[in-house]
């Protein structure tokens, strides 16, 4: 591990007294960012796959609520006794998939797969500032991963109180079962989470700022390394916050305090809880939990960023307006989190102010998706997979970001809060967008992970029938949440006014069965790939940022000589020469970051 | 109609399958290139594809909007009104974007799909463009924030006066009761800590407010009235949420809450309204194919109700209470006829 540190200090130390890594070295205890990028991919995946098909339970359940499936059994076991779903299991698998999608797959896997990955790569940096830090922070976060798995074996089962875990229902193992020791483990396993990913977002700010090749200022990086900078950053600022919240929680579990307690009667007794309020309890966790939302979803932004301009052949249209739209948006993601409590009993002045500021955030992100628009523009588009899933973000992004003109507003917020409507609208901005985003990023950086190429045919299929999927669940589901249904229901069947809903919530289901099917043509060229795809060419997507100046195989300290210098911003595609007629570089249509300004061209002022 | 829409999209999604992977057999041998990377034919097809998938995603709009919009009820209480306007506005704004904004991202999916030869446009700023959809939605939300601040302010500032119903909404796991003031308009001291046999509600005994205070199992409101609630849980958080009203509010323990609308429909006049004939001859139909209700459950008649719509334990999903909307006098009648707290517990 000492040796892998080495490099950093030293530009030239990797090519003196190398010795060949261990398996150990390589493939487990690595401190090598790519292989930790790999690592963080396969166990995010893995997490998604958990946590897909956790939703396909519940929408089987909601489909058919008076009817026995044998599956229950097999997978849920005593919860799933006779093929019938137990309610207390349903509340657990809605409350884990939330959890699981939010925290595993879309911030550790998506930001921890490409933030480790190209990083280093884009900015010109043998590795990260820290490898060992690194490498811890991965191990963190499969410890977490395996703590939250595990609590599905806990006797009264895990966590139930919904991913948000208010209080008094986390707090107290008399109200619902899954808040005895499985929402212990799922206090560890968030706290471990949090370790591990402040870690990681310190890591990312200070190689940022700190091992940028030569030539390479602030305003030449790639959109992709402003997004998941930008990100660490918020990720520094709220997840100290959702700490705080899990600790006071745990107190009041396990210690008798009172900060989110106060005037509970529960089983035919009086608790001593006094003073505390549930209120305090949201107000800070949702000072994570909104930012959270820009955490999952600007990596997934900056990656298509890079995939839209590179694939569109142009350069992406505003690139400083982007900048500060990020800046924007992480600023605004801090100040908005009462909007998901205007119904909570505070005081409705503040629900103003929030209302305020939530709406100001759709303005950055109607910046962000008017300049992808432009970029496509007269574009000369190479529709490979990374591109389609690119351009499926940019139309489930606005679709989703629209209702929360909607939700934000305090006023329409009193009748859609918590119905499905609410489910609807952010699955598709930051849940589908996310995965969009992920896949995207798997599909272009696939031959720089491992060398080869994925199979596009079957990149094709996967994406459009995702993508008929994706609206086919989620687009309707905002009319049955008009209609009042509400969330974390096991069943609707108690209320005959909901009858007529049902069939909806066939079609909803059997469109997340068909779309939940497509993702086995992901995964099966994804392993198939990593073994027998097609071996890849150093720069496959004929791309401008430096990871494609570096050699297929992988080695440590990334460039074999010299880290190469930069010159240029990462976008000039189709720049034309000074007289337009030409090509800057001759039958290119790319000039890479590290080629120099060339005597025809004319310099972008910057 | 869905089971017709389940089918189509299943044979839709069977012939792109089908013909996918006819392309992708036929491609094999012409294509010696297996580089992976989008040829000039892929860009073709994607390109003819994402043309394709807008009418896809129109028809999926139009039907939603067609068939499943009639699931959103009409209101009944007194700002109903200048909740659904703000809310039809501002679902009409996003569909207009939407509509547009759909159209552009696939057009030029299609448009400018890769071509042998064709040349990008090197177009990397234009602040005129930038400023132009900037301020729009700048002004845009604007108007939509300060439209949407006077309505808020105006329902959740609700001003009690002499003709105020004020009303206790208490939430336990897994069930709701009401609290009226009684004759002396006020409501009795209330704390879990006095909860003891028949006073589930935990009133002070001592407290002569409290004497003539009526708890019921049902909620009747006059129409036409303003009614304060006040709520209070007794475990956990709830959510009182009244959606024929447009109205929630979280139920807190260790607090009191508070919401306010005026009823101005009653049961009898909902339940004989176009809409909600219709609706329920339509669930009824549902019904009466369900072998698992009796014949006494088949014929559902629509009452109003509070639901519970904050996750709140295992029987969540069960957690609701019949509204009745009623005339002054029928409501007087009904009041007049509950036990007060006082006769309760002289009984016991």
């Amino acid at each position: 591990m000492s040796v892998a540190a080495q490099p950093l200090a030293n530009d030239h130390a990797h090519e003196e007294g190398h010795h060949e890594p261990t398996f150990i070295e390589k493939y487990i205890f690595s401190t090598d960012h790519k292989m930790i990028a790999k690592q963080y991919l396969i166990t995010g995946l893995i997490m998604g796959f958990i946590g897909i098909s956790m939703s396909m339970l519940m929408r089987l359940q909601l489909a058919w609520p008076n009817e026995s499936f044998w599956i229950y059994e097999v997978l849920l076991g005593r919860f799933g006794e006779d093929g019938v779903m137990d309610p207390s299991i349903y509340l657990a698998l809605s409350t884990i998939h939330g959890t699981i999608m939010v925290f595993y797959v879309l911030t550790a896997g998506l930001s921890g797969t490409f933030s480790n990955l190209l990083i280093p790569l884009q900015i010109g940096a043998r590795d990260m500032a820290s490898g060992f830090l690194n490498m811890l922070s991965y191990w963190l976060f499969f410890i977490s991963s395996v703590i939250i798995v595990s609590s599905f074996f806990v006797e009264a089962g895990p966590a139930s109180a919904g991913w948000t875990v208010y209080p008094p229902l986390s707090a107290l193992p008399q109200a619902i079962g899954g808040s005895g020791l499985g929402m212990t483990l799922w206090l560890v396993a968030i706290t471990v989470f949090i370790a591990s990913s402040l870690l990681g977002s310190l890591n990312y700010i200070v190689t940022v700022l700190n091992l940028r090749t030569e030539g390479m200022s602030m305003t030449r990086l790639p959109l992709t390394i402003w997004a998941f900078f930008v990100t660490a950053i918020i990720g520094v600022v709220s997840f100290p916050v959702l700490l705080a919240a899990g600790l006071l929680l745990l107190m009041d579990r396990s210690f008798g305090t009172s900060f989110f307690l106060s005037d509970i009667y529960i089983q035919g007794e009086v608790l001593s809880y006094q003073g505390g309020s549930p209120v305090l309890y949201e107000h800070l966790f949702w000072f994570l939990g909104h930012p959270e939302v820009y955490i999952v979803l600007l990596p997934a932004l900056g990656i298509t960023s890079e995939i839209i301009a590179t694939n569109s052949r142009k350069p992406i249209f505003g690139y400083r307006a982007m900048i500060a739209s990020i800046l924007a948006i992480a600023f605004l993601s801090t100040v908005v989190w009462g909007h998901h409590m205007f119904v909570s009993g505070m005081n409705p002045f503040l629900g103003s102010v929030f209302t305020f500021t939530t709406l100001l955030i759709a303005i950055p992100s109607g910046v962000k998706a008017f300049n992808y628009i432009t970029t496509l523009w007269k574009g000369n588009l190479q529709l490979n997979p990374a591109m389609l899933f690119s351009i499926g973000l940019v139309s489930t992004f606005v679709t989703g970001g629209l209702t929360g003109i909607i939700l934000g507003d305090s006023t329409l917020d009193i009748n859609v809060h918590d119905t499905y409507f609410v489910i609807a609208h952010f699955h598709l901005v930051m849940g589908i967008s996310a995965l969009y985003g992920l896949f995207a990023g798997v599909y272009h950086w696939f031959p720089k992970m491992f060398g080869r190429m994925m199979n596009k045919n079957l990149g094709y299929i996967h994406f459009w029938i995702t993508a008929i999927g994706a609206y086919g669940i989620f687009f309707p589901m905002h009319f049955i949440g008009m209609a009042g249904l509400p969330r974390r229901y096991y069943k609707f069947t108690e209320f005959p006014y909901f009858d007529d809903l049902a069939n909806t919530n066939i079609l909803i289901s059997v469109f997340a069965f068909i779309t939940a099917a497509a993702q086995i043509f992901f995964v099966y060229n994804f392993i198939h790939s990593i073994f027998y795809g097609k071996k890849a060419e150093q720069n496959p997507w004929k791309s401008n940022t430096l990871e494609w100046t570096t050699p297929v195989k992988h080695i440590h300290g990334n460039w074999p000589g010299e880290i190469p210098k930069v010159y240029r911003w990462s976008y000039d595609y189709s720049k034309m020469n000074k007289d337009e007629t030409e090509y800057v570089i001759p039958g290119q249509d790319f000039v890479p970051q590290n080629v120099p300004i060339q005597e025809e061209e004319e310099e972008m002022t910057e | 109609m869905t089971a017709l829409l389940i089918i189509i999209v299943a044979a839709l999604l069977g012939i792109t399958i089908w013909q996918i992977s006819k392309i992708f057999k036929l491609s094999q041998p012409v294509e010696s290139d297996d580089s992976q990377i989008a040829t000039n034919e892929d860009n073709q097809k994607q390109g003819k594809i994402f043309l394709a998938f807008i009418v896809f995603l129109y028809g999926l709009m139009i039907y939603s909007f067609w068939e499943l919009s009639k699931f959103y009820a009409p209101g009944a209480s007194a700002h109903s009104e200048d909740y659904d306007q703000l809310f039809f506005i501002s679902l009409g704004l996003i569909m207009f974007v939407q509509v547009i904004i759909q159209f552009l991202i696939h057009w030029f999916a299609y448009k400018y799909r890769g071509q042998k030869g064709r040349k990008a446009l090197f177009y990397a700023d234009n602040d005129k463009l930038e400023f132009i959809w900037t301020i729009i939605p700048v002004i845009t939300l604007a108007a939509l924030i300060i439209y949407g601040l006077f309505s808020w302010s105006e329902i959740m500032n609700v001003e009690e006066t002499d003709e105020t119903l004020v009303v206790e909404i208490y939430a336990y796991q897994f069930d709701w009761r009401a609290r009226y003031s009684g004759e002396d308009g006020t409501l009795g001291e209330a704390n879990v800590r006095f909860i003891e046999g028949i006073n589930q509600l935990g009133l002070n005994e001592s407290d002569s407010y409290a004497q003539d205070d009526i708890i019921t199992t049902e909620l009747h409101l006059p129409v036409d009235r303003p009614v304060l609630f006040k709520f209070r849980s007794q475990d956990v958080l709830h959510s009182a949420y009244f959606p024929f009203f447009r109205s929630q509010m979280n139920v807190v323990p260790g607090m009191t809450t508070q919401f306010g609308f005026t009823p101005t429909t009653t049961s009898k006049e909902i339940r004989n309204s176009e809409y909600m004939v219709e609706k329920v001859k339509n669930i009824n139909e549902i019904r009466k194919n369900n072998e698992n209700l009796d014949s006494d459950e088949q014929n559902y008649e629509f009452e109003y109700y509070l639901l519970c719509n904050k996750i709140c334990g295992v029987s969540h999903y069960n957690m609701q209470m019949k509204i009745v909307v009623e005339s002054e006098e029928e409501y007087q009648k009904w009041i007049s006829e509950q036990q007060t707290f006082g006769e309760l517990t002289a009984q016991n």
